[in-house]
């Protein structure tokens, strides 16, 4: 802060305390005294015949309001206010925050300690690792995973074990911590409608759902010349690249035919946000451990 | 006290007096914010939002966002571990008006950026419930039917260089031609990505 903003800020402060001071002081004695003229109290005001009696201010509202000049005194004192005046006690929000969140991270300080010393194996059969998991799974997941971790359209269903990655603890932990990008391209200007139509009756089969025999026919070499390279020959999908299984009945987005279509028409794109930046390493340790008990039943 | 006579009897010095008197609390506590490097300097890595996500914002202002949502975290524990970094002046110096909020209905959105992908706040937004089954949230499908013609994209970038937001000439001769034909919803998403990621803290 500059000298002159700071000569400007303590100026004014302590003039406007002044003057505030002066006005309660040039205002509490009355001018008339009792003793010089007791019957003839008054201000002098006549207006209408009234007149107004000189009387002193309340001595209780007086008191109060010398005890507020002398709390912004000693405020004063303690706590940045005057200007680049830092207070006596040094006091700052951030300050404040900072011992707010030391205070947590002692508190739970030896719990984590503790969760990060057991493998994510072990860690979930530990109630208190659990219910934390829960409360981090509940602030930092559900809004999109839902709170029960069942996903949604597009949204990824943690408690069955279906994996688009792979399910292991180790690789829950890299998904949280780097994120995931899920992308396939929009085939419908590459290979055209008709292939498309095609390819998605194709799908349709090996999923084992109601499909047109002929176009699925068809469609099988469209699959094998554009899809296996990331679905796999036998459209079991890769979990290197997070293509998912399409010969099961998990659909991530729809397994209707007019959503196939869609899909393949139009490409999909997703992506799960990194946590690395936002979480600390041992609240990913806890949160793997929950999610990965998510797909188990480990009831105690 | 004799002089109140003089100034009970003078109705413009009265004014000049009461004016001088409430002045004192603006003077000391916004006069000089206006001039501190603390509050005019843009924090690390800040630029004005590019067309697309003006656009957005503008979207933002026009759908009422701000009447739910906060952009403003403060420097509280609790805040802190939920939404991330408090929020600082210096992330607001472009911001014309800003949309600091004064009321939660729904969660503060100061650090939202990259924290959803773009599908889950399309889906979001075409209607909250398909996403948060308990929100109150209301849908905006026509975002999806409504396309941005950048008629007034440049213009609304030189209004915000006139009140001293640093745009380009070259950033207004290419406003429209950046925001034509975008659908609403994706200008808005955008705008939303890029809100607080400049500045982070690991919870």
């Amino acid at each position: 802060m500059s000298v002159f903003w700071n000569v400007w800020i303590i100026g004014l402060t302590l003039i406007c305390l002044a003057l505030v001071l002066w006005v309660l002081l040039a205002n509490r004695k009355v001018a008339v005294r009792d003793d010089q003229d007791p019957e003839n109290r008054t201000t002098g005001h006549v207006y209408d015949g009234i007149e107004e009696y000189d009387n002193p201010l309340p001595l209780w509202w007086f008191k109060l309001f010398i005890l507020t000049m002398v709390f912004s005194a000693i405020y004063l004192i303690l706590y940045p206010g005057l200007g680049s005046f830092k207070g006596i006690w040094g006091w700052t929000s951030a300050n404040e925050l900072k011992a707010d969140q030391d205070r947590g991270r002692e508190q739970y300080a030896e719990s984590y300690e503790r969760f990060m010393a057991m493998p994510i194996e072990e860690l979930v059969h530990d109630q208190s690792a659990m219910k934390m998991g829960l409360r981090l799974f509940a602030n930092n997941c559900a809004v999109c995973h839902g709170a029960d971790g069942g996903g949604n359209f597009g949204i990824p269903n943690l408690t069955d074990n279906d994996w688009l990655y792979g399910g292991s603890p180790e690789t829950i932990q890299t998904t949280i911590t780097h994120g995931r990008g899920g992308n396939m391209p929009a085939w419908g200007p590459l290979l055209g409608e008709e292939k498309v139509s095609q390819v998605s009756h194709f799908v349709r089969q090996i999923s084992g759902q109601e499909h047109d025999a002929d176009l699925a026919l068809a469609g099988k070499a469209v699959f094998t010349q554009n899809c296996v390279a990331c679905h796999g020959a036998d459209g079991k999908g890769s979990k290197d690249v997070g293509a998912p299984n399409l010969t099961d009945s998990t659909w991530l987005y729809s397994g209707s035919l007019e959503g196939i279509t869609h899909s393949v028409r139009n490409g999909l794109a997703n992506k799960m946000p990194a946590q690395k930046d936002l979480l600390r390493q041992e609240k990913i340790h806890v949160l793997a451990a929950y999610v990965y008990s998510l797909s188990f039943d480990y009831g105690e | 006290m004799k002089n109140h006579d003089l100034v009970e009897k003078n109705i413009g010095l009265m004014l000049v007096l009461v004016v001088v008197a409430i002045s004192f609390g603006g003077l000391v506590e916004i006069v000089p914010q206006l001039y501190l490097d603390e509050t005019t300097k843009p924090v690390a890595g800040l630029k004005p939002l590019p067309a697309l996500e003006l656009e957005g914002r503008d979207i933002y202002i026009r759908e009422g966002c701000s009447v739910c949502h906060t952009q403003m975290v403060r420097p509280l524990r609790a805040e802190v571990e939920r939404y991330g970094h408090y929020s600082v002046a210096g992330e607001s110096v472009y911001e014309h008006p800003f949309l600091w909020g004064s009321k939660r209905t729904g969660p503060d959105l100061a650090r939202v950026g990259q924290r959803y992908s773009d599908n889950w706040h399309k889906a979001h937004l075409y209607n909250p419930r398909n996403v948060v089954p308990k929100s109150n949230m209301p849908a905006f499908p026509w975002l999806f039917d409504n396309k941005l013609d950048g008629k007034y994209t440049g213009a609304k970038m030189k209004a915000l260089r006139a009140v001293g937001v640093p745009y380009t000439d070259e950033d207004i001769a290419g406003a429209e031609e950046a925001v034509k034909g975008v659908a609403e919803i994706d200008a808005l998403v955008a705008y939303l990505q890029q809100l607080g990621v400049l500045l982070t803290h690991k919870r």
